[in-house]
């Protein structure tokens, strides 16, 4: 592990101007911890924001012109934090699903919900100590999962660049939620739609996300409460796992028809994968309709799985119409 | 092909500082501790606290599981400069006055251990999860405990353990 220097942030100003070529921010740790000890980041300086007063605030934020009102969660509230808060809990059941089935209860001690969509693939190549091919982790040196073992890998928005897989599972709920990703740097701050902030390879194959050098996520911007929400998870054992596959929905309905339906599926491609002509298509189906499965059958033909996954195409399909009947069944 | 491995650059000197960290109620002074010490190894290696255990040092396993301002926490997780004016509280911390914690006595009553490595982190963990209210039934100790893996697989007497410190702890008041 290369030395870095340390500093604390007593500000987001601070932080921002005090972000020079190389420095990477501290909040949890959970997965820049690993980073160093692997070598996938080699930081000369490490800013702890950690501290930073009322980054670690959630707050209701004005209701929109429909008179709903979101939420604000401030970028250091730690996961297990964020789950427990009682609007969340209550208005936002997916996020709350999905931060609880995530990691262990001592990592969403430390995890914030700002660092979690920042975590980088979990692809075995990609975390190697062995130098192989990767083209996240050397570019230009090639995928060795796309001919290799890519059981776990992408059955969307993939290239022969990379097969890799976005692993979180909060990050599949924000999506779903079309939540915000609020920012600040020293040129500025950007709002990011959380469904785009994850980049695929077609973009950019080395690529993680949209986050540029020396910016900041200081906070999560939740819209309007979505009650009927549920969040379904799909590993190898029954807690402490990473997705083998996940989705997230959303309903609205008026109590006999889904009026809308937003869906993200989680650890099937390089970002939390929408499928927006499905939930066009299933608004206006009655609940319970046999057409729903028809829908997303169709919406999975666009699937590609890759010499190894192909099991993963009926299992995200399935947990998809899963997470769609038990957020219609929420009170 | 050629690949070049970033993970050393002998050319960038190593950074220090001096802190002081609360550990078991006691402040502890660090002189020039080397930026990149983990709190895991920092108690190990320079405080003589063994009790917390590196099993994967990537916050897989549990082993170092110790609580943070009363949070349990991944000790191979924290750079200890982090921890700086946080209170650590690890394994070595729990008994009082010769007596041992209760989670501790009903981890010996339940014979919830085989080679004890994992034991120092489940103990910690355990107290955290009857304190969080996480120890109702078997299926919730078992959710709330599952970052803490244990090799020789004791996981039903860890479990029975909790309940009978929970209930202990409830009945002490």
């Amino acid at each position: 592990m290369q030395p870095f220097s340390y500093a604390r942030a007593a500000s987001v100003e601070d932080a921002t101007a005090a972000s020079l070529p190389g420095t990477l921010f501290l909040a949890g740790g959970t997965e820049l911890l690993n980073w160093l000890r692997l070598g996938i980041a080699a930081p000369r300086h490490l800013v702890d924001i950690s501290r930073i007063p009322d980054l670690d605030r959630i707050e209701a934020l004005p209701a929109g012109a429909d008179g709903k009102a979101g939420l604000r969660i401030g970028a250091t509230v730690r996961l297990n934090e964020a789950a427990r808060h009682e609007a969340v809990a209550r208005d936002y059941p997916v996020l709350a699903q999905a931060i609880l089935q995530s990691a262990s209860p001592q990592l969403r001690n430390l995890a914030t919900i700002g660092g979690n969509p920042v975590q980088r693939t979990r692809c075995a190549y990609f975390r190697s100590d062995a130098p192989v091919p990767c083209n996240k982790r050397r570019p230009g040196s090639g995928c060795a999962a796309l001919d290799g073992l890519n059981e776990r890998h992408a059955i969307f928005g993939w290239t022969e660049d990379c097969v890799a897989t976005q692993p979180s599972d909060p990050a599949t709920a924000l999506a779903a939620l079309d939540a915000v990703i609020v920012t600040e740097a020293a040129e500025g701050g950007r709002r990011i739609p959380a469904r785009a902030f994850h980049t695929l390879p077609d973009e950019r194959p080395e690529g993680h996300n949209v986050l540029r050098a020396g910016e900041l996520v200081t906070a999560i911007e939740l819209p309007a409460p979505a009650p009927h929400s549920a969040y379904v998870k799909v590993r190898e054992r029954a807690s402490y796992e990473y997705a083998i596959v996940s989705a997230a929905a959303t309903v609205e309905h008026d109590g006999a028809v889904l009026t809308r339906v937003r869906l993200a599926l989680g650890s099937v491609a390089m970002r939390p994968w929408r499928l927006d002509e499905a939930e066009a298509a299933l608004a206006g189906l009655p609940l319970g309709s046999s057409r729903i499965a028809q829908v997303l059958d169709e919406a999975f033909r666009a699937a590609r799985p890759l010499s190894r996954n192909a099991y993963k195409v009926p299992l995200a399909r399935n947990a998809a119409l899963r997470a769609i009947e038990t957020a219609a069944r929420m009170p | 092909m050629t690949f070049d491995m970033p993970d050393t650059s002998p050319d960038i000197p190593v950074q220090t500082r001096s802190l002081t960290l609360r550990v078991n109620g006691t402040d502890r002074f660090l002189a020039a501790l080397d930026i990149r010490t983990s709190l895991l190894d920092c108690l190990r290696d320079h405080l003589g606290l063994t009790g917390a255990k590196k099993g994967c040092d990537a916050g897989e396993c549990g082993a170092c599981t110790v609580l943070l301002d009363g949070r349990r926490v991944n000790a191979c997780m924290v750079l200890a400069v982090a921890a700086e004016g946080r209170e650590v509280t690890t394994i070595e911390g729990l008994a009082t006055d010769g007596r041992l914690h209760p989670v501790q006595q009903a981890f010996i009553d339940c014979d919830a251990f085989q080679c004890g490595y994992c034991t120092p982190g489940q103990v910690l963990s355990a107290l955290a999860c009857i304190e969080e209210g996480h120890a109702g039934d078997e299926a919730e100790i078992r959710e709330w405990m599952s970052g803490n893996l244990c090799r020789c697989a004791a996981y039903p007497q860890i479990a029975q353990a909790v309940r009978m410190a929970a209930s202990r702890m409830e009945e002490a008041g």
